[in-house]
């Protein structure tokens, strides 16, 4: 039994965009623990919610990450709409979807992108994040942010896109679905890949649902859930919806969740383009939520479901406001993962749940 | 299994234009969308203070005795709230970003002086409406003597 050594890993780390300290106990290169500490950035946005008008509180949900920035204002604005009972016009809704599935895809691109560039594919790397900017142009076009659209509002959405803008974008997606043939292509049966992923971060379907992971990362262990399959907002007008799966529960399986969840984004875009209703774009939204009136909702986020509680006080303030992120859920997954692994594995198991921890420090 | 997958890609890349561009020798392009900086039409804007109230970031400030208008461009969040609620609709987002600059600085508008005529015009519609609103408070005092009398 070789000698136990302490190494640090992060939070200044080349495959992490964001900060996470790992303490990795080493026993002959191999990890036999990793006890994770967060708290980098912690900004204290969930307590900001009191001294916010809840209108004013979307600006600040958006800005709690920079890749699921349209994700928590819908998620925001879908618990306030509970809380106060407003009743969303069904193109707002369809729109919603729209761009959140482009988050979808900008998200998983940007991840495929650092996974790439994770086991040293730079070419891949940068291929994947080129794909990535016809996604940011489609949101520039369409609200005029790249990064944070202030498109959701409490009430229904600020902007429309006409349907002819609609079906640019799909026009654009579909132009985007052969160079990502391609890409996938490289990722599903490029040798160098599939050798640097296989069998790397195993996790069992059983220890998946006993850890409650969520997402991508537990849909590639074998657990059939997602949130959209329950149909809310404009999902309810999807014919049908699969959440996509795979068995082998590894790196590997979560590189393919991801890459064809991009093609299911797209068809799911499509689908609702050829549906989408003309109504009005807002409900005017008067009052303030009721005291101790209480609302939950969910939400997947492209790492996977997303759970906001919020409770009013009969003023405009809210009482209390939480979230809980996916990757909250899947850092016990990780650590999981990272128990028996080869240290040259650490970097790239940590990448493959795809951390987002902005979201989850809040 | 194989590989150099990549490698018809990468070729046809050879031969087509960069993907990026060579900022900021080579300006970027703005959609008409693109949310840059907010402008206000200061001649239309009546100083009511509701961008101010609706601001999320405190980005405005409206001095209504010194007839200004004040934005912080470097703590607007673009996020068209004042845009929405102004009821003359003189402000505007233009696509330009605010440019840089070494010190984090307000930017200022104040109402144009008026010319003599202009002045003169507005003290006699000043005048007109306070007569106006003098002889409708006696018109219902009247009314309402009337009626108690009665």
């Amino acid at each position: 039994m070789g000698q136990r050594t302490v190494i640090p890993f992060g939070p200044q780390h080349p495959v992490l965009p964001e900060p996470v300290h790992l303490d990795l106990i080493i026993e002959d290169e191999k990890v036999i623990e990793a006890i994770p500490q967060l708290g980098f950035v912690h900004r204290g946005l969930e307590k900001l919610v009191q001294k916010k008008d809840y209108t004013a509180f979307v600006a600040v949900t958006e800005r709690i990450c920079g890749i699921c920035s349209f994700g928590h204002s819908l998620g925001y604005s879908q618990t306030i709409e509970v809380l106060m009972s407003i009743e969303v016009p069904r193109r707002a809704e369809f729109l919603r979807v729209i761009w959140h599935e482009l988050s979808r895809v900008h998200s998983h691109l940007l991840w495929l992108g650092l996974l790439a560039d994770g086991f040293g594919y730079e070419n891949l790397f940068m291929q994947c994040w080129r794909l990535r900017e016809r996604v940011l142009d489609i949101f520039e076009a369409t609200t005029g942010g790249r990064v944070i659209l202030s498109a959701c509002n409490v009430g229904g959405v600020n902007q429309d896109i006409f349907d002819e803008d609609l079906r640019g974008i799909v026009r654009v997606l579909d132009g985007m679905r052969g160079e990502f043939g391609e890409l996938s292509k490289t990722f599903f049966r490029d040798r160098s890949v599939q050798n640097r992923l296989g069998g790397v971060g195993y996790l069992s379907k059983e220890e998946a649902q006993d850890l409650c992971i969520v997402g991508p990362f537990a849909r590639a262990s074998g657990v059939e859930e997602d949130i959209r399959s329950y149909g809310y907002g404009g999902y309810s007008a999807l014919a049908s919806f699969e959440p996509i799966t795979s068995k082998r529960g590894d790196g590997y399986a979560r590189c393919e969740v991801r890459a064809r969840e991009v093609l299911q984004s797209m068809d799911i875009i499509a689908e609702l383009v050829d549906k989408i209703p003309d109504t009005p774009l807002m409900t005017s939204v008067k009052g303030a939520p009721g005291a101790d009136s209480i609302a939950v909702s969910r939400l997947e986020q492209p790492r996977g479901e997303c759970f906001y509680y919020a409770k009013g006080n009969g003023t405009k303030y809210l009482e209390r406001f939480r979230i809980r992120t996916p990757t909250s859920q899947n850092i016990a997954g990780m650590t999981k993962t990272l128990q028996g692994c080869d240290l040259a594995d650490v970097p790239l198991n940590v990448l493959t749940i795809d951390p987002c921890i902005s979201c989850t420090e809040r | 299994m194989g590989s150099f997958h990549l490698t018809k890609m990468s070729l046809r890349n050879l031969f087509k234009k960069p993907a990026t561009k060579m900022y900021p020798v080579i300006a970027p392009t703005f959609t008409p969308m693109t949310k840059g900086h907010v402008v206000n039409d200061i001649e239309v804007c009546i100083l009511c203070g509701i961008c101010e109230k609706k601001c999320p970031s405190l980005a405005i400030t409206v001095d209504k005795p010194a007839e200004t208008w004040i934005i912080d461009p470097f703590a607007c969040i673009q996020c068209y709230s004042c845009i929405r609620t102004c009821p003359k609709d003189c402000l505007t987002m233009l696509p330009q970003y605010t440019g840089a600059s070494t010190e984090k600085c307000s930017r200022s508008i104040t109402k144009p002086e008026l010319s003599p005529e202009d002045k003169a015009a507005q003290e006699i519609a000043a005048r007109e409406k306070e007569a106006r609103i003098a002889a409708a408070k006696a018109a219902k005092a009247a009314k309402d003597e009337l009626a108690n009398k009665e």
